[in-house]
């Protein structure tokens, strides 16, 4: 009997605000412990929380890009538990009544695209951090206050893969929005998962766990795999799953089931009193909407309008906004897309990568990328010196024709400067050379290659052709020893 | 409504941290009955086409430019802190 797995997660965004949600303590992340609180978001008796402008209109904007209604009315409402990194007692979240519902966003899977559903986003407030010290936990509230949208989906996925996907897609609209940085390690991005499984073909929903704060796409797929796998194998040897909070150990690669001393979920909501409904108006909405980016998908679109690359190329290319800014200067002071999206393919998203850093941290311009290819285009240099100036302006910022002659890279087009090697490289292989003569073509190839030995790569590969193409035609395996 | 026995004061005050005796829990048990027996009332009436009330203010919250403010001193923060360590607070560990 086969099974499916049924997946919805909930994602936490820290919104990159420089305020907290309520009070006016500072966001910025690693700072010396407790030292960015206040009395609100310490929970100090008497005193009153004050929403941030910021908060609500980050909201409208991911509403917004994921085709979720903005509701006109809105509350806050009180979750109620005891747990020391939320020193009042209760965290401000949305209940009823959230910000934005209903919405979807489209997925990248195997088999096309796919409509994962939305059920809601809200605003709240994020808890401090705790760390675990022998008999003591340490508390640090400088995170306690920062503001989150959690946004909730439907339990619309079936594979591990098309988590990661709804994941990877809901990551860079929020990148590209810029309300948050979704570096899923510093916790600004975080996941958690429910997932169940059911025999294929059932309509109801299978026992569901909940899988923690998982903090890379990698282990998301693992978690999730590992998961999916543990619930089946119950199934199968006649158990029953029991509806739990598990975490993922990412050194073991498998799921384990929490135990805290917070036995009881049960969050007694009830209406913040502390604060009054939201509303926003229509006018308000319609000004967000104009002002949106444009979003990865529609990006991604325009790109296949325009530019005419591959889909690859596209996904690759929008991934960052960085990167795609960079190619569309580039194509727009050289227009050949194709010729330029390879290159930024092969080449200077080789160099990035392992370089581990961004387009805009290193010392290439659109104005270098596409000297190179002017240069290409008159000849100067081939292919291969190119490739080698590349990492040399990155890391200097030189432009591309003074590299080429300080690199000694202009290309040799001279016929008479290359002759003299050609006829040189002949002479020392004479072997080769009968070879050859006696029908084994293949071996032209090892006379380009000596040839650019000999030139350090240097010399112009379609003029080598022809004249070695010509050189060759003229000898007779009788005259090789005497050449 | 839900039936109002000692079992269910006794999971409230669980979630609330509290302990009772058994005479403390008796008497919540007898009030608190009481208490949800006269909001009952309240079912009575028909409400089907009033939106619910979220808050009994009509005014709308008012909001907060996007400005830092100065946070306390350190000093303020941990003051009334029965256990700190570094600029910690420090409590019963949490989690086993």
């Amino acid at each position: 009997m086969s099974f499916e797995a049924v997946i919805g997660l909930e994602v936490h965004a820290q919104l990159l605000t420089k305020s907290k949600i309520f009070c006016g303590c500072s966001t910025q992340f690693g700072s010396s412990p407790n030292s960015q609180t206040c009395p609100v978001c310490l929970g100090m008796p008497g005193v009153l929380p004050v929403l941030n402008k910021k908060v609500v209109e980050y909201a409208i904007m991911l509403g917004l890009a994921t085709n979720c209604t903005i509701n006109r009315n809105s509350y806050f409402a009180r979750k109620n538990y005891f747990y020391p990194d939320l020193p009042k007692g209760y965290q401000i979240s949305q209940y009823e009544l959230p910000i934005c519902s209903d919405g979807y966003i489209m997925i990248k899977t195997k088999e096309g695209e796919k409509r994962i559903g939305i059920t809601r986003i809200h605003m709240e407030e994020d808890a401090g951090k705790l760390i675990h010290e022998g008999a003591h936990s340490l508390v640090d509230l400088n995170r306690t206050g920062t503001p989150l949208l959690e946004i909730v989906s439907e339990p619309d996925m079936r594979t591990p893969e098309e988590a990661v996907s709804y994941l990877k897609e809901l990551r860079q609209i929020l990148l590209y929005l810029g309300i948050c940085d979704g570096n899923m390690e510093e916790g600004s991005f975080r996941c958690d998962a429910n997932v169940s499984v059911r025999r294929k073909g059932d309509t109801k929903f299978g026992t569901k766990t909940e899988l923690k704060n998982i903090n890379s796409f990698r282990f998301i797929q693992k978690a999730l795999e590992y998961e999916i796998e543990r619930q089946i194998d119950i199934i199968e040897s006649g158990g029953k799953i029991i509806q739990e909070t598990r975490l993922f150990d990412s050194s073991k690669g498998i799921t384990i089931s929490m135990r805290s001393k917070e036995e009881a979920h049960d969050y007694r909501y009830f209406p913040e009193p502390d604060l009054m409904p939201i509303f926003v108006d229509e006018v308000h909405i319609k000004k967000i909407k104009e002002s949106l980016p444009e979003l990865p998908y529609e990006k991604r679109q325009r790109f296949k309008d325009q530019y005419n690359i591959p889909e690859y190329d596209i996904e690759i290319l929008t991934n960052e906004r960085d990167i795609s800014d960079f190619f569309e200067k580039c194509v727009s002071l050289y227009n050949n897309p194709k010729t330029l999206s390879n290159f930024f393919m092969t080449e200077i998203m080789k160099e990035l990568n392992e370089r581990k850093c961004g387009i805009l941290e290193t010392k290439l311009t659109p104005g270098n990328v596409v000297e190179i290819f002017k240069l290409l285009d008159e000849d100067k240099i081939n292919y291969n010196g190119a490739k080698t100036i590349l990492p040399k302006i990155i890391e200097t910022g030189k432009s591309p024709s003074v590299l080429i002659e300080e690199m000694g890279l202009v290309q040799i087009s001279d016929t008479s400067a290359l002759e003299s090697i050609v006829m040189d490289v002949l002479r020392n292989n004479k072997k080769e050379l009968k070879e050859y003569l006696s029908g084994k073509d293949k071996l032209f190839a090892f006379f380009v290659g000596q040839v650019m030995k000999r030139t350090s790569g240097k010399a112009n590969p379609k003029i080598l052709q022809d004249l070695l193409k010509e050189k060759l035609s003229k000898i007779s395996i009788d005259e090789v020893d005497n050449l | 409504m839900a039936e109002i026995n000692k079992e269910l004061v006794k999971y409230i005050a669980t979630l609330a941290r509290l302990e009772f005796d058994e005479d403390e829990l008796d008497d919540f048990t007898e009030k608190f009955r009481r208490i949800l027996e006269y909001v009952e009332q309240l079912k009575e009436l028909k409400v089907d086409e009033i939106e619910p009330t979220y808050h009994i203010n009509v005014n709308y919250t008012s909001m907060r430019e996007d400005e830092i403010n100065q946070s306390l001193e350190i000093s303020e923060v941990l003051k009334n802190a029965p256990d700190k360590k570094d600029n910690f607070f420090r409590v019963p560990r949490v989690v086993e």
